[in-house]
């Protein structure tokens, strides 16, 4: 099948209304098996559709659909990040990102399904069910960002993602699109609400590399809202240079995946200068990473209590049986197992042991990569360990949390890395990680460039 | 006496007279406003928002810091504090953990034993939370409202080590921790909540028992002394004094357990992702040269300059507004006289009427109160006159010549009663004769005669020396 470009959207742009376009877009979305979006925002999609044909609608992505993880806070636009806690909820304003696609120009098709509040690998914890796979509905769509993998050059051009493990690159990597996890600190993270905060960043979705950057270049820059924003823009520079390119060894797969994999280095190796390069923490990565991204949801999730907006209850009990009552009906199974976890992580006694600890593996991480791009100008490793799953395969949690040992060590990190498409086994799509420097996502987005051309 | 009573404080102050909250634009003036007007999505902590600090909040902290002489950090960090409470709309409280902006420091009181150092351990910041409130009492009411107006205005946490031996050298920290904040201009202490105290005292023998939330410098006080009687109260009787918390009710003036030391709260300290480290060497360079006159300084200086008692300095340092008045009346009259009667006469009048000095200004013009000193300077008034004089202009206003004039309050210069004796004398020989055969009751007519023509405005023992002189 044929996917929605900028390019091929604009050209039908050229002889047909936005209007009739957009609506045929949501004819299509309301008969999807997928399930990649949450909440629709049709009316005021086929406003702006009109403003678009009437001239009103400027901008780089002007009359562009696209889809926006439901993390992202949007004005007037349910949010409710998968959760029955949030089941209700509509923001009073718009993340830095929103505004940005906004003021651009872009059409918001809706909010696209995910893992409750981005904790998953697979869409499965969504409290509005599990995104479809669009190459085997039997299978998942990846997470946590699951419906905005899906719906990219789909059910829309475009997607807006968020990325705190792997949760970009694993669904762009299962939906056989480029899914980009930013340098943290170059996307605002105002109005993404957090899962865990040290560790993510929004990112552009999408089915080119080309549709990629120029998401990137209108989401990239300076937000004084947000205190660990770098204040960097982003503008793409073709540059055709010989790269040294590292294969990251502790980041591996299954043996299908894996001969994906080097099929492709054998034609990147004509071009580029192959090597290998080993990453001795990494083995700690994946545990550390938990225990961060749990404990700091532990308390970014404490403000869920049924007073100010959300799940309520109609009787107000005592304060403590009211707020835990609230939370008890209000989150899903693997959002109390992570809270759990992470309050255990940060309570007196074991912070040493854990949350400290983690700090000290992540520094350790972020050696040995510093160490790596002494030598090499990019790192390469399947995204994925393995192809999409089955829905209901990854029962226990542990196998799941596993799944994400080759996307974890760049979040904590805090690099930039990219999922390419590098083609299907046995009918799915496999997905190649792409590491880069910090703030060097040029460098990433040349390589990607190639990459797209060598194997179209 | 009381030695074997340990007392240390947690002060939580306000940095009230900041424009905006610590984290968030919103303006911090609750006060005066309908409740939950000034939010916004940072300080309801609706998903998604995010804090940004506020540089003006930090330079105050800094100030506040460098004149409690506490050692500033070169860098600083922001902890959450996780505790569920309705007041707290992010589940977490963010402040400061073991990267407080600062440690030690101290402030000086003044004992009846003298001099005394009280030790600071660490000052560091935090978001007010919001406010609850009842409709009726805490006890009647069916349901608590909450005021978010309140919700991340900028604190400072205060903590000294635990060396008071007394309620009351508690209070005079207190007092003197709050003069120190008004002389910086970061804190305004009549406003309701500007500063509230958790109160840590033990007995020798026994557990430390913490005292939450008093919010008045006699509130510490009555707390502290009840406290100390219990305690003491169980140890007579051989009971144990055990770690917990207690809560003072204020209209009964009894402390009330809370909690023990085994339902502590573990408030899962850890840094706050969103914001990153505070560096503050620049910060403190651009604090450094603001920070004015500190009260031992001031009271050094105005002995030096002034050439007045210490007994006046003492006072005068107490209230900066009190300082600068005597200060403006000192330049134009004896600042002597100027000291005395800002402090005796003035200061007392104002407290009379439970105002202070800030209403001075208003009420009373330092140009007009050393118009007034001058008077009596040149003996144009006498001090009964002066004191008139005062209460007409706090109570009616006026001006002050007008108000001696209708009153009747001008005094009679030297040169008029000589001339009034001397009418006097000529107008009674036989007195005079008497006089001086030796009848000393035959003065006391004659200065009988010259108070009844002055209407009583001339001194009579003045008078006396004035006829004595004459008839020599």
């Amino acid at each position: 099948m044929e996917m929605l470009t900028i390019k091929s959207w604009k050209e039908r742009l050229e002889s047909e209304k936005a209007y009739d376009l957009i609506s045929e877009l949501f004819e299509k979305i309301e008969k999807s098996k997928l399930n990649a979006y949450i909440t629709l925002n049709k009316e005021d999609a086929l406003k702006k559709a009109e403003d678009f044909d009437r001239g009103k609608l400027k901008g780089r992505l002007a009359g562009i659909p696209i889809g926006v993880k439901d993390c992202i806070t949007t004005k007037n636009l349910r949010t409710t990040c998968a959760s029955k806690i949030l089941y209700n909820y509509i923001p009073p304003f718009d993340a830095h990102v929103v505004e940005r696609i906004k003021e651009e120009g872009a059409i918001i098709v809706g909010k696209t399904n995910m893992d409750e509040f981005a904790m998953g690998t697979t869409t499965e914890t969504s409290y509005f069910g599990v995104v479809r796979n669009p190459y085997d509905l039997n299978r998942v769509a990846g997470g946590s960002s699951g419906g905005s993998g899906a719906v990219v050059g789909r059910e829309a051009v475009l997607a807006l993602g968020s990325d705190t493990g792997g949760s970009i690159r694993c669904p762009a990597s299962f939906c056989g699109v480029f899914g980009l996890k930013p340098t943290y600190g170059f996307v605002s993270r105002y109005g993404l609400i957090p899962y865990a905060n040290s560790l993510e960043q929004i990112g552009p979705m999408a089915s080119c590399v080309e549709d990629l950057i120029a998401l990137f270049e209108v989401i990239a820059g300076k937000d004084n809202r947000d205190s660990t924003n770098a204040g960097k823009e982003f503008k793409f520079e073709r540059k055709d240079r010989k790269l040294r390119i590292g294969i990251v060894k502790e980041m591996t797969a299954d043996d299908k995946v894996m001969d994906k994999f080097y099929e492709v280095v054998e034609q990147v190796k004509s071009k580029h200068h192959v090597g290998e390069v080993e990453m001795p923490s990494f083995k700690y990565a994946l545990a550390a990473y938990y225990i961060i991204a749990m404990s700091e949801a532990s308390s970014n999730l404490a403000r869920y209590d049924g007073v100010r907006y959300g799940y309520a209850l109609d009787k107000l009990d005592s304060w403590n049986r009211y707020f835990s009552k609230v939370r008890a009906e209000g989150f899903g199974k693997e959002v109390k197992r992570r809270i759990m976890l992470g309050s255990y992580a940060l309570s007196a006694g074991y912070y040493g042991k854990y949350y400290l600890k983690a700090l000290k593996v992540r520094t350790l991480v972020k050696n040995d990569f510093a160490r790596a791009f002494n030598e090499f100008d990019l790192l390469i490793s399947p995204t994925m360990p393995a192809l999409p799953f089955k829905i209901g395969e990854l029962a226990d949690p542990l196998t799941m949390y596993k799944m994400d040992v080759n996307t974890v060590p760049i979040n904590l990190a805090g690099l930039p890395a990219l999922s390419i498409p590098i083609g299907f086994v046995k009918g799915l799509p496999v997905g190649m990680q792409v590491i880069g420097n910090y703030f060097d996502e040029n460098t990433i987005l040349n390589f990607a460039l190639e990459v797209e051309q060598l194997l179209n | 006496m009381e030695s074997d009573v340990v007392i240390g404080l947690e002060v939580h102050v306000q940095l009230n007279k900041l424009n905006t909250k610590l984290f968030c634009p919103c303006p911090i003036s609750y006060h005066q406003s309908e409740p939950n007007t000034h939010v916004c999505p940072v300080c309801l902590g609706m998903p998604g928002a995010m804090p940004v600090i506020n540089k003006e909040a930090v330079k105050a902290a800094i100030k506040v810091a460098l004149a409690l002489n506490a050692e500033v950090q070169s860098f600083t960090v922001f902890d959450r504090k996780n505790y569920f409470y309705p007041d707290l709309p992010k589940g977490f409280q963010i402040s400061q953990y073991d990267r407080p902006l600062a440690w030690g420091g101290y402030v000086t009181i003044e004992t009846e034993s003298g001099e005394k150092k009280i030790q600071l351990k660490r000052i560091h910041m935090e978001e007010d939370p919001g406010k609850l409130s009842y409709k009726g009492s805490i006890t009647t009411a069916k349901y608590s409202l909450i005021d978010y107006n309140r919700s991340g205005v900028p604190l400072l946490e205060i903590v000294t080590e635990p060396v008071m031996n007394s309620p009351k050298e508690a209070r005079l920290f207190l007092n003197k921790l709050r003069i120190i904040l008004e002389y910086l201009d970061v804190f305004d202490g009549n406003l309701e909540g500007a500063m509230r105290i958790d109160a840590n005292v033990s007995l020798k023998g026994g557990g430390r028992v913490e005292i939450k939330n008093i919010s008045s410098f006699k509130g510490v006080e009555k707390a502290l002394t009840y406290e100390i009687t219990r305690q003491r109260n169980l140890l007579r009787r051989g009971r144990k004094v055990v770690r917990e918390t207690r809560h003072f009710d204020e209209v009964n003036n009894i402390t009330v357990s809370l909690r023990s030391k085994e339902e502590e709260q573990d408030y899962r300290y850890f840094p706050e992702p969103d914001l990153v480290p505070i560096y503050t060497e620049e910060l403190i360079n651009e604090v450094k040269n603001t920070i004015p006159e500190m009260p031992e300084e001031k009271r050094e200086r105005l002995i030096k300059q002034y050439k007045i008692g210490d007994n006046f300095a003492k006072v005068l340092v107490l209230d900066i507004n009190m300082a600068n008045y005597f200060e403006e009346v000192a330049k134009l009259v004896s600042p002597k006289l100027a000291a005395s009667w800002v402090v005796d006469v003035l200061r007392g009048e104002l407290n009379y009427r439970d105002w202070d000095f800030k209403i001075a200004y208003e009420k009373f013009k330092p140009e007009e109160f050393a118009e007034l000193l001058n008077h009596l300077q040149h003996e144009k008034i006498t001090e009964k006159g002066v004191v008139e004089v005062i209460r007409t202009k706090l109570d009616e206003g006026g001006k002050v010549d007008e108000i001696i004039k209708n009153k009747g309050l001008f005094a009679i210069v030297k040169d008029e009663i000589e001339k009034i004796c001397k009418e006097v004398i000529e107008e009674n020989p036989k007195a005079v004769e008497d006089y001086k055969n030796g009848k000393k009751q035959a003065l006391n007519f004659l200065v009988g005669q010259v108070m009844k023509k002055t209407r009583g405005k001339a001194k009579p023992a003045e008078t006396a020396k004035i006829i004595q002189k004459l008839l020599q």
